[in-house]
């Protein structure tokens, strides 16, 4: 509630948007070819051949663990503690390979442990890269110390031998790894995003959530004849929740190509229609809002949702924990995808913007490198990461692995959404760290939409302008997605 | 003129020597801790503004005036550059006049027939005043945001709340956030100025004040034709720190404003906006460029205070 309180939970928010975007994603059109032989590439250090552990490779140890060999594996021990490690994994890893020993390291300061020895080469098999004090996967990349992971995505899966790794990952999750084209990190935790509401009030009013702006925009005035305030973002510190939004009604309407191309920078992106139509859409719901909002952080205006004096909040799956501690008992998170625009949208109504999270990765001058990709491939095996979303509460980039465990209601309801999603994922935005000049005008320019000083085509006019001077800034990299 | 005694062999030139080798090796440590930790950097970031450095490399691109050309046409930029035109014209002037109107109560205001004594209870008042100026600036930030909340639930708009007044969006109305931010800043800065000014008001003889109050002065008088003209020079001084802080204010909108900054730049300022180019946009040489303007605009304002300030000045 207080501001104090909300500061950790602040940066704790801003680490995961951090590690959901970090690593330069350079999906390269190469990446598929380099998938073929695991040993080709750059760096020579980087070349670990996966037969490092020295044993023969098999169907039921494809990278050739010794089993023998030691395993160290060091994990941020943050919001999502390390039990999932020490009670899950690790365990897992001692049961296939009885005679391997694992040393756990928990630690909160990954860089201060980690640089000297990555200095020194003595470096740990295993790595949770996450926390404020993370290490740059793109410095460690570019300096051949990150080993390439195209060999665990490739490697059949522990459930199903028949399936490779990659194809039983919600989509997306191995390129949001990439860094210049080749997949170094594995991002773990996968969040969903979209409308937050309190399932007890809706069912009590008998509100259902809306599946297009037309049945939205008359919820809200129902809502509003409650008494209670329809919509609210915090403007002082979070507007990014609320573009969010935007995007992804625009790429509702358009399809997920329309983010590429916001990524790509491609001329006249922001003028387009679905561009216009969306800010359009929500600078109507804007009306809803108080103005107030505008000068509020996002605790506050959580803390206030959870008085029942807001009803829709958008926010990703991290809000049920986040705001665990101020969520009264009449209070259970739900949440639904964003509206469609029209039924004639390209994505259906059960589209949701899902982002792969939590970088782990393995150096690839580790002793026991065999080792770590096994104990990866054990982590995307289903009784893995159905371990890991029981110790640490947030669901995995794995399929369906948490199908039947007794969820919480608001990651219940996350899970259900991208079940009913299957495929359509609304891609996620890499220009948000790849130009953080375009992110800033952004996050200003959706205050001034929403809280009605600008109308939506000066909205797309003032953002196409600032994409135009990020695109012929020489002084700015430009970076390529193709997928 | 000898400081040690001893060796007196080195004559006359060489005990000069020695005296003024003896007081350079005192200026010594400062001057060099001066000349690498200020000059140095300046130095280093008037060569980084002519390049494109992003903070990585070890050998950045030399570009000349590109970034300054760059400027030229930086809305945010001129923006930035507007808001410390205007802090610099209301802070100092607010700032001075309300330090000088609780300084002159603490200190003359109370008196009767030219004996200078302040009004009731200016002790207390004096430590109160000051109370801002220990405050660490984030301490103020965070209590200034409880303060202007935009809701109900603000300190202001409750009290306004009170006189049924709807509540006011302090920081969230472009028109006024400026000016929210700067009432802090007065709030903040006052304290110091009063002291100062006190100060300077202790310092005038009682006798001064007598023979004008014999001949007849009012209060009014006392300020304006004694005390105002007595302490110029302090006044002086105040007015150039006063216009430094205002090319400051880096903290107070960072933690103040509406996603730093905003809302549409309407309380950015010059700090802000190179701490965010440099370590947001990872652009070192283009704010580095916004930081040489910065130190010009200082310096030039520092310059032109000292001298449309300076008077004839009063021996007593």
């Amino acid at each position: 509630m207080s501001y104090a309180g909300g500061t950790p939970k602040d940066i704790t928010r801003r680490q995961m948007l951090r590690r959901i975007g970090l690593t330069a994603l350079v999906a390269g059109p190469a990446g598929g070819l380099l998938s073929a032989c695991a040993t080709s590439g750059g760096a020579p250090a980087a070349s670990a051949a996966p037969s490092a552990g020295g044993a023969a490779t098999s169907a039921a140890n494809p990278f050739g663990v010794k089993a023998d060999a030691p395993l160290e594996v060091v994990i941020f021990k943050g919001g999502l503690g390390d039990s999932y490690a020490t009670d899950v994994h690790e365990p897992m890893y001692t049961k296939e390979f009885p005679k391997a020993s694992v040393k756990h390291v928990a630690t909160q300061q990954i860089a201060q442990t980690l640089q000297p020895r990555f200095a020194s080469g003595d470096v740990p098999d295993f790595i949770a890269n996450s926390g404020s004090d993370l290490m740059d996967n793109g410095a460690l990349q570019s300096e051949g110390q990150l080993l390439d992971l195209t060999a665990l995505f490739d490697a059949p899966s522990i459930d199903d031998p028949a399936k490779k790794i990659r194809d039983t990952l919600i989509p997306g999750t191995v390129e949001s790894g990439q860094i210049a084209g080749k997949p170094y990190i594995l991002n773990y935790v996968s969040s969903g995003y979209g409308l937050w509401y309190n399932g007890k009030l809706f069912q009590e009013k008998g509100w259902t959530p809306p599946k297009t702006f037309d049945e939205f925009t008359a919820l809200c005035e129902t809502i509003k004849k409650a008494g209670i305030t329809p919509y609210a973002y915090a403007g002082k510190n979070a507007a990014y929740y609320q573009y969010w939004m935007i995007l992804i009604t625009a790429a509702k309407i358009e399809g997920n190509q329309l983010l590429m191309d916001v990524d790509n920078l491609v001329d006249g992106v922001w003028t387009r229609d679905a561009m216009k139509k969306s800010a359009a859409a929500w600078a109507a719901i804007g009306k809803f809002m108080d103005k107030s909002y505008e000068g509020l952080i996002h605790t506050e205006v959580q803390t206030r949702q959870n008085q029942d004096k807001v009803a829709l909040y958008p926010s990703g799956s991290w809000l049920e924990n986040e705001q665990k501690s101020n969520t009264p008992e009449s209070f259970e998170y739900a949440m639904t995808p964003t509206p469609s625009l029209t039924p004639a949208d390209k994505m259906p109504f059960e589209a949701i913007r899902s982002a792969a999270g939590e970088p782990y990765i393995i150096p690839a001058k580790a002793k026991n490198t065999a080792g770590a990709l096994e104990y990866a491939r054990i982590m995307l095996s289903k009784e893995g990461a159905k371990g890991f979303t029981e110790k640490s509460g947030s669901l995995t980039v794995v399929t369906g692995a948490a199908d039947g465990l007794p969820l919480s209601p608001g990651l219940k309801s996350v899970n259900d959404a991208l079940k009913a999603a299957g495929a359509n994922i609304v891609t996620y935005s890499s220009f948000e760290n790849w130009y953080k000049e375009l992110e800033t005008e952004l996050r200003k320019q959706t205050n001034s939409l929403m809280f009605g000083r600008i109308s939506a085509d000066e909205f797309c006019a003032n953002m196409q302008k600032k994409a135009d001077s990020v695109k012929s800034d020489s002084s700015i990299t430009k970076q390529n997605r193709t997928v | 003129m000898r400081w040690r005694g001893g060796g007196g062999a080195g004559g006359f030139s060489g005990a000069k020597a020695r005296t003024y080798g003896f007081v350079f090796s005192f200026l010594l440590v400062p001057l060099v801790l001066y000349v690498v930790f200020v000059i140095g950097p300046y130095a280093q970031a008037f060569y980084i503004s002519l390049t494109n450095w992003k903070g990585i490399s070890a050998t950045p691109t030399f570009v000349g005036m590109e970034n300054f050309t760059r400027l030229l046409g930086d809305e945010v930029f001129w923006a930035a550059v507007r808001h410390h035109g205007l802090l610099l014209l209301a802070l100092p002037l607010v700032t001075i006049a309300v330090a000088l109107f609780f300084a002159f109560l603490l200190n003359i205001g109370g008196g009767r027939r030219g004996r200078t004594a302040g009004v009731p209870g200016s002790k207390f008042y004096r430590v109160v005043y000051f109370f801002p100026q220990v405050l660490a600036v984030a301490v103020v930030g965070v209590l200034f945001q409880a303060v202007y909340r935009p809701d109900g639930t603000g300190v202001l708009n409750g009290l306004l709340a009170l006189a049924g007044i709807d509540p006011v969006g302090w920081l969230i109305e472009p028109d006024l956030a400026l000016w929210s931010i700067m009432a802090v800043l007065v709030w903040q800065l006052v304290g110091f100025y009063v002291v100062l000014f006190s100060a300077g008001m202790s310092a005038i003889p009682q006798d001064v004040f007598e023979a004008a109050a014999l001949d007849g002065a009012g209060r009014f008088r006392l300020f304006f034709g004694i005390t105002l003209p007595l302490i110029w020079d302090t006044i002086q001084v105040g007015w150039v720190y006063l216009g430094i802080a205002a090319f400051d204010c880096f903290a107070l909108v960072q933690v103040l404003s509406v996603d730093r900054g905003g809302p549409d730049n309407a309380t950015t300022v010059l700090p802000l906006e190179i701490w965010r180019t440099a370590f947001t946009f990872s652009k070192f040489g283009y704010a580095s460029a916004m930081g040489v303007a910065l130190f010009f605009l200082t310096i030039t304002f520092a310059a032109l205070s000292l001298r449309v300030t300076r008077r004839e000045r009063i021996e007593l």
